[in-house]
């Protein structure tokens, strides 16, 4: 009994002193409080950007697909944007984030004197730009065919049906998997610390390498991501709910 | 008739003459849904166009307002040929109102909003004005009280009835119709078609493609017989529900009536 009771303040005793030394000496937990706001101010720039770039890829292609009847020149025009956009969509999904992270920074901005937190929101916005496309895209194309020619027979435009009629319903019904796809986003800009970038992800693995601990720097890293990304599938969950309750 | 009457005749039948179809062709791929479509559609006219499922009814309505591009053949409106890609096609659709057999309102948008979104955008409507109209428009297909609800809250008849007015809400000149009561239940049919008997006796220009031979009886000035992606006969309705002059007519009203 008394051995086992000395155990447990043995143990309890090392977790204090090690917690000490990975987050108190020095200050180390701006580290991570640091490399949070780090994290969220990229997820959310490049969030941005995705929304933007996702949208406007979506609208190119599913334009393509159904518009008919367009003279030569905007046919051509069209189907080399189309074109563009599945290489896009191809080459973005076909490769690892983090190498495309890589080549911004260090092939194509290699000889550019820019803000490392620019290039990861470009890197990341550009690679989210093309999940939310899909996303977009297969909301776009769920809205009834009556939709788009209820809007066109009353003398909409093409352009003022979409902005008007099929994109507020599109966006709608994709509400929950775009908020999914912000949660993703969040959870892979932790390879900023590829191009040196000190985020959650990399404070966690700076104080693990000063202290020589790396169990309680990277459980904590862990932790805090899970707060982070429970809080906002959450934030999902009920948004769907809202959505489902105002269901027209 | 010396020429003179010939000429005041030929003017006065070309002013009143809103659409021209003029050997209108059809393909979707290697299927001919219309070929050798010829009709003039006169002002205040009730043209009801009835045959059998897949004879192109649809497909006709749709290439008069261009939701369908004609392969070969002119659509005239007001004069203007629509096939031609160098109009702006969404100009004229203002002037022609179009009504679906599912209806195509708006869900994300308020009675109101279906109502009064393309006057403001397209004839530059107040929204004051805009809302005025649309509310006459309401009351007087019954529904005035529906105006801030959303479509999902409407039955069949009524949200058909919106359709109607939103369409002329837009002041059309013609009011095409795609079989406006065929997905509705049977007891809704009578509220929608009394809302279109009002329009007729107003002397609304209209097309109708639809399956209630009473109504097209009543309403119509012409009846026109498709099958097969033509138009194989055309006739007031006296004449042509009694004395059909083809045998493709007599077959299908014999099976019909
Ligand atoms: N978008 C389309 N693509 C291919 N075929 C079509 C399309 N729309 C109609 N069709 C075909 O054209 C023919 C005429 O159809 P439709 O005009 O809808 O007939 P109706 O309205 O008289 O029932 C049918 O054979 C139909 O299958
Ligand atoms: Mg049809």
């Amino acid at each position: 009994m008394e051995a086992f009771w000395d155990t447990l303040q043995n143990a309890w005793g090392t977790l204090q002193n090690s917690f000490e030394r990975v987050f108190i000496v020095d200050d180390r937990w701006t580290l991570l409080a640091r490399g949070l706001g780090l994290t969220l101010f990229i997820t959310l720039l490049a969030a941005l950007l995705g929304l933007a770039l996702g949208f406007l890829i979506a609208i190119v292609r599913s334009t393509h697909d159904k518009v008919t009847g367009l003279k030569p020149a905007p046919r051509a025009a069209l189907n080399i944007l189309n074109g563009i956009a599945k290489l896009y969509l191809t080459v973005i999904r076909g490769t690892p984030v983090v190498v495309q992270l890589m080549i911004i920074y260090f092939v194509v901005f290699g000889a550019v004197n820019i803000s490392k937190v620019v290039v990861a929101v470009i890197a990341f916005g550009i690679n989210s730009g093309a999940y939310v496309a899909e996303i977009v895209r297969s909301g776009i194309m769920s809205i009834e065919r009556g939709q788009m020619e209820a809007g066109r027979s009353l003398g909409f435009s093409y352009a003022q049906t979409m902005v008007r009629i099929i994109l507020p319903q599109a966006f709608k019904n994709v509400l929950p998997s775009l908020g999914n796809e912000i949660i993703v986003l969040l959870k892979e800009t932790s390879v900023s610390g590829y191009i040196a970038l000190e985020d959650l992800a990399k404070g966690g693995d700076i104080i693990r390498s000063i202290t020589y601990m790396a169990f309680m720097p990277l459980i904590v890293v862990a932790l805090i991501y899970l707060t982070v990304v429970v809080f906002l599938s959450h934030l999902v969950t009920r948004l769907e709910r809202r959505l489902r309750a105002s269901d027209h | 008739m010396t020429i003179d009457d010939r000429n005041t005749r030929a003017g006065a039948g070309d002013e009143n003459i809103l659409i021209r179809v003029e050997d209108l062709e059809k393909r979707f791929g290697d299927l001919v849904a219309l070929s050798q479509i010829n009709i003039d559609i006169h002002r205040g006219e009730v043209v009801v166009i009835i045959g059998p499922s897949g004879s192109g009814k649809s497909t006709f309505l749709r290439t008069l307002n261009m939701l369908e591009d004609p392969t070969a053949g002119a659509v005239y409106f007001n004069g203007v040929n629509l096939a031609d890609l160098s109009v702006n096609i969404n100009v004229h659709r203002q002037k022609m109102g179009m009504v679906f057999q599912h209806f195509n309102l708006f869900p994300h948008m308020t009675i109101l909003k279906n109502l009064t979104a393309a006057p403001i955008a397209l004839l530059k409507k107040s929204r004051v004005e805009a809302e005025e109209d649309a509310m006459r428009l309401l009351v007087r297909v019954g529904l005035a009280e529906k105006a801030q609800e959303y479509p999902a809250m409407l039955s069949g008849g009524q949200k058909q009835r919106v359709a109607i007015v939103r369409a002329l809400a837009m002041n059309p000149d013609v009011m095409l119709f795609d079989e406006p009561t065929s997905a509705l239940d049977p007891e809704m049919v009578g509220e929608v078609l009394e809302v279109m008997r009002d329009l007729a006796r107003e002397g609304m220009t209209m097309v109708i493609v639809t399956h209630e031979m009473g109504f097209a009886r009543e309403v119509g000035s012409r009846i026109v017989f498709m099958d097969e992606g033509q138009i194989v006969e055309e006739a007031v309705p006296e004449v042509f529900f009694t004395t059909p002059r083809r045998d493709r007519t007599a077959q299908f009203l014999r099976k019909i009536l």
